[in-house]
């Protein structure tokens, strides 16, 4: 095992904590395409006022659903300008989300054919399937999103025994000899004393928090925090300050004066501080500085809040999160949380730590006493694949599968930067967002990608600042390097055709040498 | 104007440097040579006094700039956090989970012991149903278990499009959504549409979801007695009357009245048609919760409104969890697609969450086949609750509480002792005692700091159409047995 001495008080900048390159970049947002993105978002925003008039004249159509004629009176249900976004910005380009799938949501995956005559107000289903699309949306990073093979099978047993639904809470008549079996085995595969599972990861996130920490506790948490975070700490009703994005000197000098000021106005000194990161940010493909957190929280005495649900299975060299990927040790976090849905194929979300913490959660969390147990199939193929991670079920698949995701990773990185798109993120991280800014490039890529069938995901505001929007693309185990090699000559055509390629740190292609497997060589158990 | 921001010193120095620089302003306009001496003597001392204040350091009143960096130190290292958790003690109540080996079907296995199910909320008794299990497995081998991704990224299925529709049109309403967690079903809708500013009337018996709900709402939230119309409409009366004294912020406050059809925590039913006339009356939208009577009231199982029947328009969103009658995982919202169609893009819990595993979905869109194929069942569920009802009348020491129709009725002791952990330890000492006798019953359980109102402590007794005659004599009799035994 690797050992980490974290007794160093100063972090000297991070040199030294780290045992492997941390590569991350985020380039600059060229300046001319800056302009040219807040143009087309005022075209836009004219024309929608344009639009509007029209319909309110009765000179349009008007799509939209209206209020019952009996509560004209009423206070009316939606303010005008919170949709006016929605209305005319966001039902341009309608078709690239929410689109219907058939099939299995693995490497290739089967669509649902829907086209609109009136321009993405209303949807038909022409019948048709578009089959064997290349799928770079879903969140398959291992690859077991599959209905055959061996967790299936074992899903397919505890169906017929168990039935599907539990109609009870953890704490009343809720708790099959299952849902202990997965604890038990998620502890073990986290390396921690004790876990407890919940039915859904959002749901983890927004009911444990306010059981860990109240009125009188700080929480500090990342600027680009998943939303099921914030929630959770908006409802614990703690102060929450928000430090910059995975900088660490802007943690620092939070924690220093949350401790040296202690509350404001009164003084007193906090009760605790609880830090809130995530493994991987999804929306940014950046991996948090963890080994740095980690000497900062142990410096000033914070707890730790990790939100793996990324990260989990999709990074390190045994795919047990980014604790190992940095070659920590999983005890110095003091809550290490995670979710089912991304690398395991199922549903839910798990909370690993201390034997005292995951007993005060048993019986103080709101999911265990008010919400309904997990599925006894879903709890089968998290047991299933876990242990197919692990290597526990007799083969090599688990570790074949971890390291092929970090090929197809690192293969994928470095061919979309040489190609001369602008690439988020940190080089290991199998989510990749690719920047397109401008309003119409949303809309366009989304649908001549499709047309070349390949589906990807495109993300405008508000999940991202205005002017960067982007298109994201998760890597799987399940995508073969040819799979890889079709998106890749897609996308740089769609990419040409569009425009979308600013990088202007073009690499010139490295000769195809093949991946170093020496990186992993140190941390092996 | 850095200096213009110092805290506490606005009120005194802001006002003087504005009459200063206009002072400043007008005498440099009325400049000229020929001006007296004086004139020219004032005028340099206003020039100097502002470049004085200009090159004046700043000085802000929050930091005290009197610790020293080694103080400073000396306070982190000295700080102790209390710890992450209290420690919970070994024979905390609810720290021993009961275990059930198998399926929680009708006979179950709790603890190793073989007893009658009368814990689970399995109403219809679909949980062991042959066609569900069929067509959740067919679903299994279609689509793989899980959804890998939120229903706005290659997560929707057309079983999901296929389910969405079928409780649309079960409940006879234009749209319905799905959520793949019951509870946060409607703590996701109820945020989406009350903001901060805007009024909610809540009866006191909601469950803890919605007071999670309310509570991410930030709206101001005003609680009404349970089932207690006149009360209610006090209270709306109280807010008509301050909309007078400012009318125009009443035109843009949305108002919201939330109530469950039949509540979980008394087993009793809202007074729907008395509540949709005070809709009318006072201008307030209606949430209606159908967790534990979707399924079980109305001739059809459609519900409270079905069974008062209301026109279901009247009611503006109906949430229900599709855990207790359906036997499947998730819940759904249905109502006018006007109401409905926001959810997509602002309930927290669509949007930023996996959906729901498809074949659970399947498992729902059959139970929803056969509760329409035979609407006996309904009629037999309600026997059913009525013969429970009436065999546990007349335990000594407790009492029942909830309508003769409800399926999920309380145990509660006549004669509290006084101190809540000793109510509980002794309820805790029957359920033990059936759970010998192989009955299982199960404690209600609550938070018992978070909960708002919190309901006195009580035994869970639930009714499924898969308990016969002679199931229902054993409970009771056992029940009677035990706090004959316990209770003297």
């Amino acid at each position: 095992t690797y050992a980490f001495s974290a007794q160093h008080t100063s972090y000297n900048g991070g040199l030294g904590l780290y045992n492997r390159p941390f590569n991350e970049s985020f380039e600059e947002t060229p300046l001319l395409v800056a302009v040219l993105t807040y143009m087309g978002y005022g075209i836009l925003t004219i024309f929608g006022y344009l639009r509007d008039f029209l319909r309110d004249w009765k000179i349009e159509r008007c799509h939209i659903a209206r209020e019952r004629e009996e509560q004209r009176d009423f206070v009316p249900l939606y303010q005008d300008f919170e949709n006016f976004y929605t209305r005319n910005l966001y039902m341009r380009i309608r078709d690239s989300w929410n689109r219907p799938i058939c099939s299995v949501p693995g490497a290739k995956v089967d669509l649902v054919e829907r086209v609109s005559h009136d321009y993405n107000w209303t949807f038909d289903y022409t019948g048709r399937v578009v089959g064997g699309v290349i799928n770079m949306g879903s969140y398959n990073y291992l690859g077991f999103a599959e209905n055959t093979g061996y967790c299936a099978e074992a899903a397919a047993e505890v169906t017929m025994k168990y039935g599907v639904g539990v109609a009870s809470t953890r704490q009343e008549m809720g708790n099959l000899d299952r849902h202990e079996e997965m604890e038990a085995l998620v502890a073990k595969f986290l390396g921690v004393e004790s876990a407890i599972a919940f039915g859904m990861g959002f749901a983890t996130n927004s009911m444990n928090i306010p059981a860990l920490s109240g009125k009188g506790c700080l929480i500090l948490s990342d600027e680009l925090n998943h939303a099921s975070l914030v929630l959770g700490a908006r409802l614990s009703g703690s102060t929450i300050r928000v430090f910059k994005h995975n900088n660490m000197q802007s943690l620092e000098k939070m924690l220093r004066d949350a401790i040296v000021h202690g509350q404001p106005r009164t003084h007193r000194p906090w009760k605790k501080i609880l830090i809130l990161v995530e493994g991987i940010y999804s929306m940014e493909g950046s991996i948090v500085r963890l080994p740095e957190v980690i000497a900062l929280k142990k410096r000033f005495g914070a707890y730790l809040y990790l939100d793996e649900a990324h990260s989990i299975g999709a990074l390190g060299p045994a795919g047990r999160g980014v604790v190992d990927y940095f070659g920590l040790d999983p005890r110095d976090v003091d809550v290490m949380m995670g979710t089912f849905t991304k690398s395991f194929g199922a549903a839910g979300g798990y909370i690993g730590g201390r034997r005292e913490l995951i007993d005060y959660l048993r019986v103080h969390s709101h999911s265990a006493v008010y919400a309904t147990s997990m599925s006894p199939p879903v709890v089968e193929q998290i047991i299933t694949s876990m242990k197919c991670i692990m290597g526990e079920d007799g083969t090599t698949l688990g570790r074949e599968r971890v390291k092929r995701l970090a090929e197809n990773t690192v293969y994928f990185r470095r061919k979309m930067t040489e190609m001369g798109f602008i690439i988020y993120g940190n080089s290991d991280s199998p989510v990749v967002p690719m920047m397109l800014y401008l309003p119409a490039k949303i809309g366009a890529f989304g649908r001549e990608m499709l047309k070349r069938n390949i589906g990807v995901v495109v993300v405008g505001f508000p999940a991202t600042p205005i002017i960067e929007s982007r298109a994201r693309f998760c890597i799987s185990a399940a995508h073969t390097k040819d799979m890889l090699d079709t998106a890749l000559c897609v996308i740089s055509e769609v990419g040409d055709l569009l425009q979308v390629k600013y990088s202007r740190h073009r690499r010139l292609p490295s000769l195809d040498r093949a991946f170093d497997h020496s990186i992993y060589d140190e941390i092996q158990d | 104007m850095a200096w213009v921001e110092v805290p506490g010193q606005e009120k005194v120095l802001k006002p003087l440097l504005n009459t200063v620089i206009i002072l400043g302003l007008i005498k440099c306009a009325n400049f000229s040579p020929q001006a007296p001496a004086y004139h020219l003597i004032l005028e340099g001392i206003l020039i100097l006094w502002i470049v004085r204040l200009l090159f004046s350091k700043t000085y802000k009143l929050q930091e005290r700039s009197d610790l020293t960096e080694k103080e400073k130190e000396d306070l982190i290292e000295e700080w102790q956090p209390e710890p992450l958790v209290p420690p919970v003690s070994k024979d905390h109540p609810s720290m021993n989970y009961d275990i059930v080996s198998g399926p929680p079907s009708h006979n179950i296995v709790v603890n190793g012991k073989q007893c009658i199910n009368f814990a689970s909320f399995n109403f219809l008794g679909l949980l062991d149903n042959e066609r569900v299990k069929q067509k959740a497995l067919a679903s299994l081998k279609k689509y793989g278990v899980g959804t890998c991704g939120p229903r706005g990224f290659y997560g929707t299925f057309d079983v999901h499009l296929e389910l969405e529709d079928r409780l649309a049109k079960f409940m006879r309403t234009e749209e319905a959504i799905i959520y793949s967690y019951g509870f946060a079903t409607i703590a996701s809708a109820i945020p989406a549409y009350s903001k901060r500013g805007d009024i909610v009337f809540v009866d006191e018996a909601a469950c803890f979801s919605i007071q999670k709900g309310l509570q991410a709402s930030r709206s101001f939230i005003k609680y009404f007695k349970h089932n207690d119309m006149e009360d209610l409409e006090r209270l709306l009366k109280e807010q008509e009357i301050e909309d007078q004294k400012n009318p125009r912020k009443a035109r843009v406050t949305r108002r919201f009245v939330v109530v469950e059809g039949l509540y979980i925590n008394t087993a009793d039913v809202c007074p729907l048609p008395a509540l949709v006339k005070l809709k009318y009356k006072y201008k307030v939208r209606i949430f209606l919760e159908e967790s534990m009577s979707f399924g079980v009231l109305g001739e059809h199982g459609r519900g409270v409104t079905e069974h008062f029947g209301v026109n279901i328009d009247d009611i503006d969103l109906i949430s229900a969890n599709m855990e207790n009658a359906v036997a499947s995982i998730g819940g759904f919202c249905c109502g006018r697609s006007f109401v409905i169609d926001h959810q997509r893009l602002s309930g927290q819990g669509y949007c930023f969450s996996a959906s729901l595993p498809p074949m659970l979905a399947a498992a729902a869109i059959e139970a929803l086949n056969i509760m329409e194929e035979d609407p006996d069942i309904f009629s037999v569920l309600r026997e059913k609750c009525e013969q429970v009802h009436k065999a546990l009348q007349g335990t000594p020491g407790m009492k029942v509480l909830g309508e003769s129709y409800a399926p999920a009725l309380h145990l509660q002791l006549e004669s509290s002792s006084g101190s809540r952990e000793t109510d509980v330890r002794m309820l805790r000492r029957i359920v033990d005692y059936c759970l010998e006798k192989q009955i299982a019953l199960t404690l209600a359980r609550y938070l018992d700091k978070e909960e708002r109102f919190l309901p006195p402590p009580s035994i869970r007794v639930v009714v499924t159409v898969e308990q016969t005659k002679e199931d229902i004599d054993r409970a009771a009799s056992c029940i009677r047995e035990a706090a004959l035994s316990i209770l003297k």
